[in-house]
């Protein structure tokens, strides 16, 4: 029997898409061991939040209702009482940028190996977690050698659960201590928005690290002048400082779905694809035949971008 | 104020390579200074250069001799020194799960007792993302994951940072000091070791530390993690791909863009 404590997230006022898919990996790692699925919803409005969260497969869900944002050190505290309380074999988490800046601490209070960023879920007998190394290039299996285990997973691999159910909701209290409250969330900025939104484009030629200096990247942007197109990017550019960072796609610039998408050098870092995935055409053109962004493309030049951009323009002048 | 910072030589692998059993064959590695920790490196060094007050950069990495070449990349860039942990027991290691991680560098900052330490996010070989923060909880400091603007308020004793949030969000937040920040790429502009600093650093010192100097057994670096499988993923590419020399290849792709529509004269 596996019990599974899953921990949800939220943002503003509204549940972030991984919650959904954690209920997924948590009911299927609970699978017919006959274990429970418990979530975890700590702040914000969370009645609101449990009521969304009544899904198939959920056992029950323990409200903590303590501030309105993600606070780390009340997470940590709160995760760590619940899981004394209900003594879960699994604890699962977001592999997000919240998720990273809690779940850590998490595991390593409660002395629990952690394994992050998980694309696939065994549990038989034991857990067995499918990952990715070397930027996406190899993937790998880690077994893990304890009866417990914290593991984050990874936004987008898991299908939302959306099947209605009735959990038991529960509100948690336990005593927070207010002094290792350490750290304040003061507020939050949009990254600020140029002259041009990408989202809006229609056609988007987008350039990566594969374009290797920066004066090169006039060479792109002649080609999107050419197509009528936006010229957006990958995060190294920006990184950079070679475009702004309202030109960037990916997990933490814009979400983009344009008719059209060029991905020119661009390898598909997963992060780079959670931002493009949704476009009705993709284009990629990159050196690397096993390049990611092949496995979501729809037509594909195995190329140097140098011999093949300047053909590409001279066919629309 | 001692800043400890956290680097990690990392393998990138080649376009093309073969699997040596759990490893990526040798040759196929090229051996570098992990990408996130060059930032972290570098915010370390501007707040030595921008303080008033002695600030005293320690670099410390896990890694064996081979990876002294590489930290030393980093003194050449004003890191003051180094300490590199290992071990007999960590060779042919394939997994160093982050609890070992932790309780090595935990030894090396009680030994160092930093003011604040910086981390890259993660790094680019293994991925897990969770040192810092994992450390932070050890060693009972404050963090912050995934910082991609810092300001620091040492006097106030506070570290005043910007975290980025997926989506083009960033969260402002307060963080008590002492502190770890896991640093984001693009928060600065990474500098080249000047001729100067190279030779500079050919003097710095880097000290080895076995787990016994750490006051540690073998304990400390038994993995719950087994590494059981590496393979290469399959491409389930469904792309229409197009051939020949980049003339026929540009003329092809041309076609399909008019056909529906884009750059139509």
């Amino acid at each position: 029997m596996s019990d599974v404590l899953a921990v949800v997230e939220h943002r503003r006022g509204s549940l972030r898409d991984v919650s959904f898919e954690l209920v997924t990996a948590g009911a299927d790692l609970v699978g017919d061991t006959g274990g429970d699925l418990h979530l975890a919803v700590i702040g914000g409005d969370v009645d609101a939040f449990a009521e969304e969260l009544s899904l198939a497969g959920v056992d029950a869900i323990h409200t903590v209702a303590e501030g309105d944002e993600f606070n780390h050190d009340v997470s940590v505290q709160a995760v760590a009482a619940l899981s004394e309380e209900l003594d879960p074999t699994y604890v699962l988490m977001g592999n997000t940028v919240n998720g990273l800046d809690y779940a850590p601490a998490v595991a390593e209070r409660l002395d629990l190996p952690l394994v992050t960023d998980a694309i696939g879920l065994q549990n038989d007998g034991g857990l067995v977690v499918t990952r990715e190394m070397y930027a996406s290039k190899v993937e790998s299996t880690v077994e893990v050698d304890a009866d417990r285990a914290a593991v984050t997973v990874r936004p987008g691999e898991w299908d939302a659960a959306e099947e209605p159910g009735e959990p038991a909701v529960e509100a948690f209290s336990f005593d927070l201590n207010e002094s290792l409250v350490r750290s304040r969330v003061t507020g939050f900025e949009e990254v600020g928005s140029g002259d041009v939104d990408i989202a809006d484009a229609d056609v988007l030629v987008s350039v990566g690290r594969g374009i290797e200096e920066e004066e090169n990247i006039e060479l792109v942007r002649e080609l999107a002048d050419a197509l009528g197109a936006t010229l957006s990017s990958s995060r190294p550019i920006v990184d950079n400082g070679w475009l702004p960072k309202d030109r960037q796609v990916g997990q933490s610039g814009k979400v983009v779905t344009p008719k059209f998408y060029i991905a020119i050098g661009i390898s598909g870092a997963v992060q780079h694809v959670a931002g493009m995935k949704g476009a009705e055409n993709i284009v990629a053109i990159n050196t690397d035949p096993d390049a990611p962004i092949f496995d979501i493309a729809d037509y594909g030049i195995v190329g140097d971008l140098f011999e093949v951009v300047p053909e590409l323009i001279e066919q629309f002048e | 104020m001692k800043v400890l910072v956290t680097v990690k030589e990392v393998a990138e692998v080649e376009e093309d390579f073969e699997l040596d059993g759990l490893r990526v064959a040798d040759q196929y590695l090229d051996y570098d200074l992990n990408e996130w920790d060059e930032y972290a490196v570098e915010e370390a060094v501007q707040i030595a250069e921008e303080s008033d007050d002695d600030v005293e950069v320690v670099a410390v990495t896990i890694g064996p001799e081979r990876s002294e070449e590489t930290i030393r990349m980093a003194l050449a860039k004003g890191v003051d020194r180094a300490v590199r942990v290992w071990d007999d027991a960590l060779d042919g290691v394939d997994l160093l799960d982050v609890g070992a991680k932790t309780r090595l560098l935990s030894a090396v900052v009680e030994d160092e007792d930093p003011d604040l330490v910086l981390t890259g996010v993660q790094a680019n070989d293994d991925s897990f993302g969770a040192t810092g923060v994992s450390l932070a909880s050890a060693i009972d400091f404050e963090w912050a994951a995934v910082v991609n603007a810092l300001d620091l308020d040492a006097d106030g004793g506070v570290a005043n940072v910007r975290r980025e949030l997926e989506g083009g969000v960033e969260e402002l937040t307060e963080v008590d000091l002492p502190a770890v920040l896991t640093i984001q790429t693009g928060i600065n502009e990474p500098r080249y070791a000047s001729l100067r600093g190279i030779r500079q650093a050919q003097s710095k010192e880097i000290k080895p530390l076995a787990l016994s100097d750490l006051g540690l057994d073998a304990a400390a670096v038994e993995s719950d993690l087994v590494l059981t499988d590496v393979y290469e993923p399959e491409t389930e590419s469904a792309a229409t791909y197009f051939e020949g020399d980049a003339g026929e290849q540009a003329a092809e792709l041309a076609t399909v863009l008019r056909e529906k529509g884009v750059g139509a004269q």
